[in-house]
């Protein structure tokens, strides 16, 4: 080989390891050198068990001797700390759940494992993926491996950053309002929230259950796909699943060249204040290659998206609200030392979460009490239906959608903590595709004057994963933004 | 209570007789160690979640078909926000915008009235793990959590702690009759929080409402309702007002007590559940479901009155368990002897089936042999004592009662040698009460005829016995 083994994308390791070329071993050693020698600097990676995940490597590497040939066998996959995955800790980013060891597997976790998949460490994230900066992890705030001094991203901070800085080939995230494609943009790399309903949350920590989504964050279109197809597809124990069939979108993705015959929107309402000056430039730019690519692509409104923010801000938390009542310090997890019952529940919240969570805790109970339910919650659940009617009427005359996944690049470590609001404003152009149930994909697209990458947010109907798959794929295949490595 | 009307609502949780629980499956109804029936699911651990079990939901709807509920094809699911030990995800996955049956109503006669109770809604549910509150400490066995439950909301249209409890055997009966319950009080399988207030006589507004909770059984159900009542009608005689407030039954002191009003003054911040789609029903499922329903107690009752001929009394003792019933109306109508076949089943059945402490499916007498036995008495091939000796022989090995009768010689013997034998043993052995028959004492006859069966082992046809002593004590 002449490229270091980090370098290896995971298609092209497993194609490395099908050949012999490597084996998994040497694979997962060279991650584990350079998790090694670049976390401490990065803390993109919460829990790495290095014995372990050498024993998985050999036992695939004897496997594939012994004529297994699975195309992910042996293939190392960070993931996300949010997902259980069985024997494992799993902690969401929180004390709350310190010395939380997983007992089951995910679902996406045990179709990954059917594949021959490895999970070689756990990703730092947001705090039960509240956030959009990976600061209010309780492990502490991941950096971005373009700029220490800058975030990640979040939720999904520690899988983005673990990526972009080979630290692995790909990683498992979650997307509630943005949590896959903002940090897949502030970090240069490539992530899909798949459509809602598409890849199973069974075994992923709630934050949102209308919004949260399973995805992939990798380097290439195509390794974002391999993994979406192992991941995507109806699951019995989440009934929220879909029973269409999974299409086989690789084919498509490697062959993508152009766009010929696709229409793509670009929405007036996303070019407007806030979005910063050179994103804008790189967006642009971005557009008049998918232009040049041989696309269509036509202004159209989305009106309410202007309200997406809001509307989210309170059904988000109105479903948290519910979803982390179970942290209670009665059946697992930190509890806190106290004289009744009551004190413990208190206490144990009071010190397990941490501010984030306990500021949506409190707003989502408040949207829910009886005398403001129907001014808050119900409202904002009319005003996501019209979100979506936007998008459906916009996707009668157009492929997908495409736009800025971020108002700026990466911003510095502490800069937004003081205004939650401006922290919140961060997901303004992904979260109305969590509303809307569809689909988003974050392709690099360029990088700001100081060198921060950018992502192009490519967002499509419901189900039409691999439709926007195969847009990314061939922008990506006439771009080289995502081939090049941070310097660290 | 003559100077006030009580109105009383029913709030009836009910177990149903499902293999798994509500959301998961870990089988429901399991008796074995503590917190071992259980799931990531059930515990409520961190990313599990719920799928729908459709047998729960089949029973629910057929509990709504049999009391004319109208069937919502489409039934959602929210959440029930409140923070409790026994609820492992602190909340409770129910139906409160959105219930699978609304409306319907149960028939209940009480003292010959026979009054219309209301039935306003029934709901989905999951039940909360168990509780056992020790000195120091409480253990919770989740085992429990999330078995299937429906909750039957009544209107308060109920007048008397007795109607309070023929409603609920009504629907026990019913709901056992179904399938849908075992509805064993002893197992929790029925809970039940009341809801009670007065009117003064003449007035139609409802007095102030007070709930009670903690009754274990049905007896305590009544005894908490009797004292509520009565206490609430001393406060308004006296001139005092109520308060809408939540009270606990304590059954050893045979008080209600206001609960602390954190107990329960909740806001339970209800919205729908988004893990679980919308519950969609086709008409034809439903019409489907609603042709498994069995015939119900009340209309069977009639139809046992009405089609054999049958007393109340006896319908009642038949119908009452769905097994008997069904056994019965087989053995009527193979050996068409009606009544006959209800002296039997009520009878020789229920009693040897008490004495053996076996359920009607673990008989070996089948309904076919049964017939048998009542047309071989009918034909006076065998005498009704013989006959009690047949039927206990067929119930504990089975068998056909012609073959129990031929291996057991229990024919009647009516005529011949060996009648006038007996006959004969009899008068010789109790020549004092042959000699007073010869001097005109009618009724010594009686007792003549007695030992005659006696020593045939009841084979004896005792008329005529009577006549072959006649004749010997005639000359």
């Amino acid at each position: 080989m002449s490229r270091d083994l980090h370098e290896l994308g995971l298609l092209e390791a497993a194609e490395a390891l099908a050949r012999k070329a490597i084996s998994s071993v040497e694979l997962v050693q060279a991650l584990l050198d350079r998790s090694a020698a670049l976390n401490p600097s990065l803390n993109a990676l919460t829990w790495v068990d290095a014995d372990a995940v050498l024993a998985a490597a050999r036992a695939a590497d004897a496997a594939r001797v012994a004529g297994d040939a699975r195309p992910l066998l042996g293939a190392p996959m960070a993931i996300k700390d949010l997902l259980n995955v069985q024997g494992q800790p799993c902690t969401a980013g929180s004390n709350i759940l310190k010395g939380y060891v997983a007992p089951y597997d995910a679902t996406v976790i045990a179709r990954l494992r059917a594949a021959g998949c490895l999970f070689v460490s756990r990703t730092n994230t947001d705090e039960f993926a509240m956030g959009g900066s990976t600061e209010t992890s309780a492990y502490g705030t991941t950096r971005n491996p373009w700029d220490l001094e800058r975030v990640p991203g979040g939720s999904s901070g520690g899988s983005a950053a673990a990526v972009a800085a080979r630290l692995a080939p790909a990683a498992l995230a979650s997307d509630t309002g943005g949590s896959i494609r903002q940090p897949a943009a502030f970090c240069g790399v490539t992530g899909l929230k798949p459509t809602y309903g598409r890849v199973s949350r069974y075994g992923c920590v709630a934050f949102a259950s209308s919004l949260d989504q399973v995805g992939p964050i990798a380097r290439t279109v195509e390794d974002v796909t391999a993994v979406y197809q192992v991941i995507a597809g109806l699951d019995p124990h989440d009934s929220t699943t879909s029973a269409r069939p999974v299409e086989d979108a690789l084919p498509g993705v490697r062959a993508a060249t152009n766009l010929k015959g696709l229409t793509l929107g670009l929405p007036r309402d996303y070019f407007v204040e806030g979005l910063d000056a050179e994103v804008e430039t790189l967006t642009r730019a971005a557009v008049e290659t998918c232009r040049e690519l041989g696309a269509n692509v036509v202004d159209v409104d989305l009106p309410h998206s202007r309200y997406g923010i809001a509307c989210y801000y309170i059904l988000a938390p109105a479903e948290a609200s519910a979803n982390l009542a179970r942290y209670d310090g009665v059946r697992y997890g930190f509890r806190a030392p106290a004289e009744d019952l009551q004190e413990m529940y208190e206490q144990t919240r009071s010190l397990g979460f941490g501010a984030e969570v306990k500021r949506r805790v409190i707003l989502g109970t408040y949207v829910l009490s009886s005398g403001f339910h129907d001014a808050y919650y119900l409202r904002a659940q009319k005003i996501r239906t019209l979100i979506r009617r936007d998008f459906d009427r916009v996707f009668e005359t157009c492929d997908a959608i495409i736009g800025p996944v971020t108002p700026t690049a990466a911003f510095r470590i502490g800069e937004k903590n003081a205004d939650p609001v401006q922290m919140y404003l961060g997901d303004i152009f992904t979260v109305n595709v969590n509303l809307a149930g569809l689909c988003g994909l974050s392709v690099p697209c360029g990088f700001t004057p100081s060198g921060l990458p950018a992502g192009l947010h490519i967002a499509g109907p419901a189900f039409a994963d691999a439709r926007i798959l195969e847009i990314g794929a061939a922008y990506q295949h006439a771009t080289d933004w995502h081939v090049k490595p941070p310097e660290i | 209570m003559s100077d006030f009307i009580p109105s009383i609502g029913l709030e009836v949780h009910v177990q149903l007789k499902t293999r798994t629980k509500m959301f998961c499956d870990c089988p429901a109804h399991e008796e074995g160690e503590p917190n071992t029936s259980v799931c990531p699911v059930c515990l409520g651990l961190p990313g599990a979640m719920p799928v729908i079990n459709r047998e729960a939901i089949r029973r629910t709807v057929k509990t709504g078909l049999m009391i004319g509920s109208t069937i919502s094809l489409r039934s959602t699911f929210d959440r029930k926000n409140y923070f409790y030990p026994d609820m492992s995800k602190n909340y409770q996955i129910t139906q409160q915008a959105a219930p699978l049956c609304m409306g319907g109503a149960v028939s209940i006669e009480v003292a010959g009235r026979t009054r219309t109770i209301r039935v306003n809604h029934i709901h989905q549910e999951e039940d909360v793990a168990k509780s056992t509150h020790m000195e120091n400490s409480t253990e919770i066995d989740f085992g429990r959590a999330g078995t299937p439950l429906m909750e039957l909301v009544t209107e308060p249209d109920m007048a008397s702690p007795d109607e309070a409890m023929a409603f609920l055997l009504a629907l026990k009966e019913m709901l056992i009759y179904a399938g849908i319950s075992d509805c064993n009080l002893e197992l929790g399988h029925v809970r039940c929080d009341v809801n009670s207030s007065l009117r003064p006589v003449g007035t139609d507004k409802l007095g102030v409402k007070c709930e009670i909770k903690n009754m274990n059984t049905f007896k305590g159900i009544h005894r908490a309702l009797t004292y509520e009542l009565e206490r609430q009608a001393a406060v308004l005689r006296s001139g005092g007002t109520l308060i809408q407030e939540t009270r606990r039954w304590d059954d050893e002191a045979g008080v209600t007590l206001p609960m602390r009003s954190k107990e329960y003054a909740h806001d339970y911040r209800y919205f729908p559940e988004p893990d679980l789609p919308p519950v969609v029903l086709d008409e034809a499922t439903v019409e489907a479901w609603r042709a498994e329903l069995p015939e119900l107690p009340v209309a069977r009752r009639a139809r046992f009155v009405a089609a054999y001929g049958l007393p109340e009394y006896d319908a009642g003792v038949l119908v009452a368990d769905r097994a008997i019933a069904d056994y019965y109306e087989a053995v009527a109508t193979t050996s068409g002897r009606f009544k006959a076949a209800s002296n039997w089943v009520m009878g020789e059945l229920l009693r040897a089936l008490g004495e053996r402490g076996l359920g009607i499916a673990e008989a070996r007498v089948t309904p076919e042999a049964l017939a048998e036995l009542i047309a071989l008495v009918e034909a006076k091939t065998i005498h009704m004592t013989a006959a009690k000796e047949v039927f206990q022989v067929l119930f504990d090995e089975g068998g056909s009662p012609s073959a129990v009768v031929e291996r057991l010689g229990l024919a009647q013997v009516s005529d011949g040698a060996a009648m006038e034998e007996f006959a004969a043993q009899a008068i010789a052995a109790n020549a004092g009460v042959a000699d007073d028959f010869r001097n005109g004492k009618e009724a010594a006859l009686k007792f003549l005829v007695g030992q005659v069966m006696k020593l045939s082992r009841g084979k004896a046809n005792p008329q005529r016995a009577a006549e072959a002593l006649r004749r010997r004590l005639a000359t």
